[in-house]
């Protein structure tokens, strides 16, 4: 059982969180021409990190908010956890 | 190398069966190979096999970093079928059906292949017409399908749930009668043996841990047991692809997730077919031994773990439950995991890459154990021709920026979210 720390509710068990993917992934900016390239990229490709990996939950069954959260994929360690628009330094 | 056969082992009992010869050698890695394959899981195994069986091309080494089999191959609930609707994957699943029925023989191992059938259950009219269309398009593809009523599920299948207040009600469900399971490590042992006879060379406790790469052509490979130079680098490491894809530059439309599964105590036969339920992911079937053999969900979250998490197994077996009761009786003998590389759209990518002489094989997601001989045959001669035969032509790696997506359950670019 993963126990998530939500920014705005506190600990949490990860029932009552949804898991949303790579959180570094960037949508390409739309004021400027985009490429296929740079679109294949941002829906498909993933580095999927063995380690350190900054990822999107969102906390479905508490305050419905989406977080960021900074988890190892091989020990399942989290080591911080980040309001959406929180930059990550 | 010795014939497995009844002389031979009336003839060994006399020695008490201490002068077999080995299965595969140990060898120390050569200087240099005309191909080397990455990863000695069943992929790996069944590419270098066709390699020298089709290709005459035996100056090979599979490179694995544990053991042989260690992997997925050794991990799965070895559901085989081709039973899907799309083209690319019911042809190239059932030219894999094909290899699976002759596997025995060819291989002269026994890997138990049983066609016992799987019944995927509906559980409302919409699901019901939806397997009718896909039963239609395995049809059309030459596979066969049998849409089964209520009543006729019933007959099969008696210990499911068809009591008449249940949440998920059986309508009925899809059947595809030639499939089945097989014994997995026999696989992955048939094929290294034979791969192994021919001159291949299988090389275990050896990880690879770089690429040696110029001028956008692959000269070799670094390992934790020095560097061996290659003319063709073929890559079948499952749910480490990502991880060496990072070594090469590349970045994937694959992501690595945590599929597990579990055994129940062994019981007096019960159930002959694999059976999966229509509403949610959960799947049984009975090993040779009785164990009931379930799966069902990834974990939900990008994980190298390889061991899964308790929350997704009760989740997974309260399906199982629903849909068979009596599953509750039972004690769980062992739960573990495996990690698996998910791609953007469920199905598998065996092509070339842009650096010449490396050739990609990944994006088995939950169902790579059933293509390993179909994968390992057109992989090998991806390799060996340079170029993908019609079987795998459609697994292309550019196909997601082409939007030439093979898209079978329609769950878009999260297959991880189900
Ligand atoms: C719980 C579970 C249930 C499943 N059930 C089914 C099923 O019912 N039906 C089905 O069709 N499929 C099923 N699958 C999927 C199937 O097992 C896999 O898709 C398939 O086995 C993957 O191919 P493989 O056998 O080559 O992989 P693996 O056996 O994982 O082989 C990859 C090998 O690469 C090696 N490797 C990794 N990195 C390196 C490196 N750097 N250097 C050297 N070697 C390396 C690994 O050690 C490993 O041995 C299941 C998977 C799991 C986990
Ligand atoms: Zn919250």
């Amino acid at each position: 059982m993963l126990y998530i720390n939500c920014p705005h509710c506190g600990m949490r068990s990860q029932n009552e969180f949804s898991y949303g993917g790579d959180a570094s992934v960037k949508r390409p900016e739309l004021n400027k021409e985009v490429s296929d390239q740079e679109w294949d990229s941002f829906v498909y490709n993933r580095k999927s990190l063995r380690g350190k990996h900054l990822e999107l939950w969102q906390h479905i069954s508490g305050c419905r908010q989406w977080i960021k959260v900074e988890r190892d994929t091989a020990t399942h360690e989290i080591f911080r956890t980040f309001k959406a628009d929180e930059e990550v330094a | 190398m010795q014939k497995y056969s009844i002389f031979n082992l009336v003839k060994n009992a006399f020695s008490n069966h201490q002068n077999w010869d080995l299965a595969w050698k140990d060898p120390t890695p050569k200087e240099e190979y005309d191909v080397v394959i990455i990863g000695g899981g069943g992929h790996g195994l069944a590419t270098a096999y066709y390699l020298a069986k089709e290709h005459n091309i035996t100056k090979v080494a599979i490179i694995e970093k544990g053991w042989i089999g260690g992997g997925n191959v050794g991990r799965n609930t070895t559901i085989i079928r081709s039973n899907y609707m799309h083209d690319e994957n019911g042809l190239f699943s059932e030219f894999g059906m094909d290899l699976w029925r002759k596997m025995s023989q060819d291989l002269n191992y026994n890997v138990m292949f049983s066609p016992r059938g799987i019944i995927n259950l509906a559980h409302s009219d919409a699901q019901m017409n939806a397997y009718a269309r896909r039963g239609n398009s395995m049809r059309l593809n030459g596979i066969d399908a049998v849409l089964l009523n209520r009543e006729q599920v019933k007959e099969i299948i008696p210990m499911a749930d068809f009591s008449d207040n249940v949440r998920f009600p059986i309508f009925g469900g899809l059947m595809q009668p030639s499939a089945g399971t097989a014994r997995h490590d026999a696989v992955a042992w048939g094929y290294a043996r034979q791969a192994d006879s021919m001159g291949v060379d299988i090389i275990q406790n050896c990880e690879v841990i770089g690429f040696d790469v110029s001028a956008g052509k692959i000269n070799g490979i670094r390992t934790s047991r020095g560097n061996i130079k290659a003319k063709k680098v073929g890559l079948c490491v499952a749910g480490s692809t990502n991880i060496l894809a990072e070594k090469l530059n590349m970045t994937l439309p694959i992501e690595t997730h945590l599929l597990q599964a579990c055994v129940s105590e062994p019981i007096k036969p019960v159930l002959d077919n694999v059976v999966t339920f229509g509403a949610g992911h959960f799947y049984v079937s009975q090993s040779d031994k009785g164990e009931m053999v379930m799966g069902g969900d990834l974990d939900g979250y990008n994980s190298y773990a390889q061991r899964g998490n308790l929350p997704t197994l009760q989740h997974v077996l309260t399906e199982g439950i629903a849909m068979m009761p009596f599953l509750s009786k039972l004690k769980m003998l062992r739960t573990w995991g495996g990690i698996m590389d998910m791609s953007m759209d469920g199905s598998p990518i065996i092509d070339k890459t842009h650096i010449e002489g490396l050739y990609l094989n990944c994006g088995w997601c939950y169902g790579g154990f059933k293509a390993t001989p179909a994968s390992g045959w057109t992989f090998a001669h991806t390799i060996a021709q340079d170029r993908v035969h019609e079987l795998n032509a459609g697994y292309s790696l550019n196909r997601f920026s082409t939007g030439h997506l093979i898209d079978e359950k329609g769950l878009g670019t999260k297959t991880w979210i189900s």
